[in-house]
């Protein structure tokens, strides 16, 4: 058997085109057995009551918070687990972010998750923080952004996001594009971001009761 | 008729200062990154020095630059010995490493301006993605169409382990990545929420490991064996390793998603093979430490050898951390805090920059005409600089994430918590001067290793290297495909 079965793998060892389709092959297998029934199951995700895609403003805030990096240091998933749901509200599901392109679930926290921090703090200490984080959270380590205060928000860019959007799925109407760029002008970059993360969290109703887990025999503290 | 053909070393030399200057360039801003960490007010509010911007130069600077540099220049360098031929196409080589270099530079350059798609260890946008691609599948070509005229029939193991990573990186780099164009520094991925998390993290998880991984062992089992100047402790051991290391890898990426919103089954499928891979992974540690067995001597006075033998033990160290990190309640103290960090780190400065450091003092003195590198100490010196920096590095950060992760969880007698989340940050700011200092010991040795190439390249540099002729061997009779005939 051994001699005889290794025959047919030596046809292998030595064919370099059979050897690399066969190893395209293994190499697919498993993306495809994960990814597919997921991408058939998020055509079922429903999103959550109030969810809608973000406004000409938030988005534009979005848009700012992927570019500075914040998904670096900051995470947007309350995993279902007791500690997170108490100290961050309720945990996150997959309708919470639908409409996030790209993803903001984060793989790091250096400071604090932001999945539900709309509202816990006033406009005028999320803009105060972000131009000086120091001085509201003197042993912060968070990078001051006192450049955005000095830059506006691109009216015409922001239309032309949300054509993009659209044209990916997301359900923007005509007047939505419409009014984008009347919606964004005046503002400065440090407001379209503010209003970002003060829609964080805000729109989705508290779907577990009372923040508690379903798997909160995990991880539980002691 | 006289053997006229060479080996193609000029591109390997290419890549080998790549992987030299790139080392340097991207530990450097990991080190002024670990700084800012300690000491926030070196972001200088300056947008392109904050942190969030810079970390992509940081990651994309020392996995796609140097490691990137390092296994190109390698896979040239290997595929030729293994097949005793010259490259192939050798204008198409001299575009991978050009084409690689305009990548790294126009990446580099943007990410910090903010023109980023904000996908992690994939932040380039879409024009560069594009250039990747047109790069990537030139090396695919170059490399297999050398393999297609190799004239030792039976191809060497480490040549799978390339030829998988260029294969899977291709496939990882072009699902990923896809994105519709708004403007020219901007695009929104096709996909969103949970199912870009969970293509962002098959790529991820599966970029460690077919180009931090499968092209690192490629490169272990030609240096380690040719270091140790015995053959492989078990070349079906290796075979068997990899069909399980390549299938395997694949499933486990969603166990960075664990407790999140993604579905259930997902999570415990990656759970399940991260705790399968462990096999694979650890195969092909004690495969590459037992090429060692008879010349342990070797590993007292070469410097390379200790490199290669501490990479396989920090290799095997580190994938049994991730198997222990991929299950439920281990991942939910470690993850979001410092000790994926430590993960990531003793994976890369233990693993992939000790495996590669070994194989470059291995691999330069042949490519540059040298007997030895220039300077003997100055390699023992970087050992030891890069081995104390490495466990600095990675015992500060363990003890942070640790402590984080029970702060986090801590709760009074009356069921709250018992710390504010800043109360976690003043806690571990002592790791985090640690693990500077632990970074800047591992840039120094980077840098002693720049001067000891700069100086061994000498002859390189003044043009008097003669080429290598490829030793030619007799042509078996009957032999399918028939030898080619030498070339001018």
């Amino acid at each position: 058997m051994a001699r005889g079965g290794y025959r047919y793998f030596e046809a292998i060892e030595k064919n370099a085109g059979l050897l690399a389709v066969l190893t395209a092959i293994m190499v697919s297998i498993g993306g495809l057995a994960e990814i597919t029934p997921i991408f058939i199951q998020a055509n079922k995700v429903v999103p959550a009551a109030g969810v809608k895609p973000y406004d000409a403003l938030r988005l534009a805030g979005k848009d700012i918070y992927v570019r500075e990096g914040c998904y670096l240091c900051h995470s947007q998933m309350i995993r279902a687990l007791r500690a997170e749901t108490q100290r961050y509200g309720p945990y996150s599901i997959a309708s919470d972010s639908v409409y996030d392109r790209p993803f903001q679930w984060g793989s790091k926290r250096t400071g604090p998750d932001l999945a539900r921090i709309g509202g816990k703090y006033s406009d005028d200490w999320q803009r105060l923080h972000l131009k000086d984080p120091r001085a509201v959270v003197p042993e912060s380590n968070m990078p001051g952004y006192p450049w955005l205060s000095k830059t506006m928000v691109d009216p015409s860019e922001v239309e032309q996001k949300m054509r993009t959007l659209r044209f990916l799925g997301d359900p923007y109407t005509d007047a939505d594009i419409a009014g984008a760029r009347a919606a964004v002008s005046g503002h400065t970059e440090i407001g379209a971001l503010v209003a970002y993360l003060q829609g964080l969290g805000v729109e989705t109703p508290a779907t577990p009761i009372s923040g508690e887990a379903p798997d909160s025999d995990q991880g539980k503290s002691p | 008729m006289p053997n006229t053909e060479t080996y193609n070393d000029q591109v390997v030399r290419l890549f080998l200062l790549g992987a030299a200057v790139w080392g340097v360039v991207g530990m450097a801003i990991g080190v002024y990154l670990a700084a800012e960490l300690a000491w926030p007010m070196l972001n200088f509010d300056v947008s392109w020095l904050s942190f969030g911007r810079l970390r992509p130069d940081h990651t994309f600077g020392v996995i796609f630059a140097f490691g990137g540099s390092a296994l190109m220049g390698t896979c040239y360098y290997v595929v030729q010995r293994t097949g005793h031929t010259r490259l192939a196409l050798p204008r198409l080589a001299n575009f991978t490493f050009w084409g690689w270099q305009l990548v790294i530079v126009l990446a580099m350059v943007t990410m910090p301006l903010g023109i980023t798609q904000g996908k992690e260890y994939a932040e380039p946008e879409w024009f560069i993605d594009l250039l990747v691609a047109v790069v990537w599948v030139s090396f695919g070509v170059v490399f297999f169409a050398t393999l297609a005229r190799r004239r030792i029939r039976h191809i060497y193991v480490a040549n799978w382990y390339y030829g998988a990573f260029i294969i899977a990186v291709a496939l990882l780099h072009i699902v990923n990545n896809l994105a519709v164009p708004v403007s020219m520094f901007k695009s929104y991925t096709v996909y969103s929420g949970s199912v870009d998390a969970m293509v962002q993290w098959w790529y991820g998880h599966n970029a460690v490991a077919f180009f931090l991984t499968a092209g690192f062992l490629g490169m272990m089992y030609y240096f380690v064996p040719r270091q140790a100047q015995q053959p492989l402790w078990s070349y079906r051991f290796s075979i068997v390793n990899f069909w399980a290391l390549i299938s395997v890898y694949m499933w486990a990426g969603s166990h960075h998603l664990l407790y999140t919103a993604l579905p259930d089954w997902v999570q415990s499928i990656g759970t399940a093979f991260s705790l399968i891979l462990l096999m694979p992974s650890w195969g092909s540690a004690a495969n590459g430490l037992l090429t060692f067995n008879g010349s342990w001597h070797r590993v007292k006075t070469d410097p390379a050898a200790k490199f290669m033998v501490l990479a396989l033990v920090f290799y095997a160290a580190s994938t049994f951390e991730g198997s222990m990190m991929a299950i439920k309640t281990v991942n939910s103290l470690s993850h979001y805090t410092d000790w994926t960090i430590a993960h990531v780190h003793s994976g890369s400065i233990g693993w992939v920059a000790m495996i590669t450091i070994g194989s470059l003092y291995a691999m330069a003195p042949r490519a540059l005409g040298q007997p030895a590198m220039y300077s003997h100490r100055a390699m023992e010196l970087h050992f030891w600089m890069h081995t104390a920096g490495l466990l600095l590095y990675v015992v500060a950060m363990w003890a942070a994430g640790v402590a984080e992760g029970l702060m986090w969880r801590a709760t009074n007698a009356d069921g709250s918590l018992t710390y504010a989340f800043i109360d976690s940050l003043i806690a571990i700011k002592p790791f985090y001067v640690i693990r500077w200092f632990g970074g800047v010991l591992v840039l120094a040795g980077m840098v002693v290793m720049a001067w000891n190439l700069w100086h061994t390249a000498a002859d390189a540099r003044a043009h008097l290297i003669k080429p290598i002729p490829v030793p030619i061997p007799d042509p078996v009779a009957h032999q399918v495909p028939a030898p080619l005939p030498a070339l001018a």
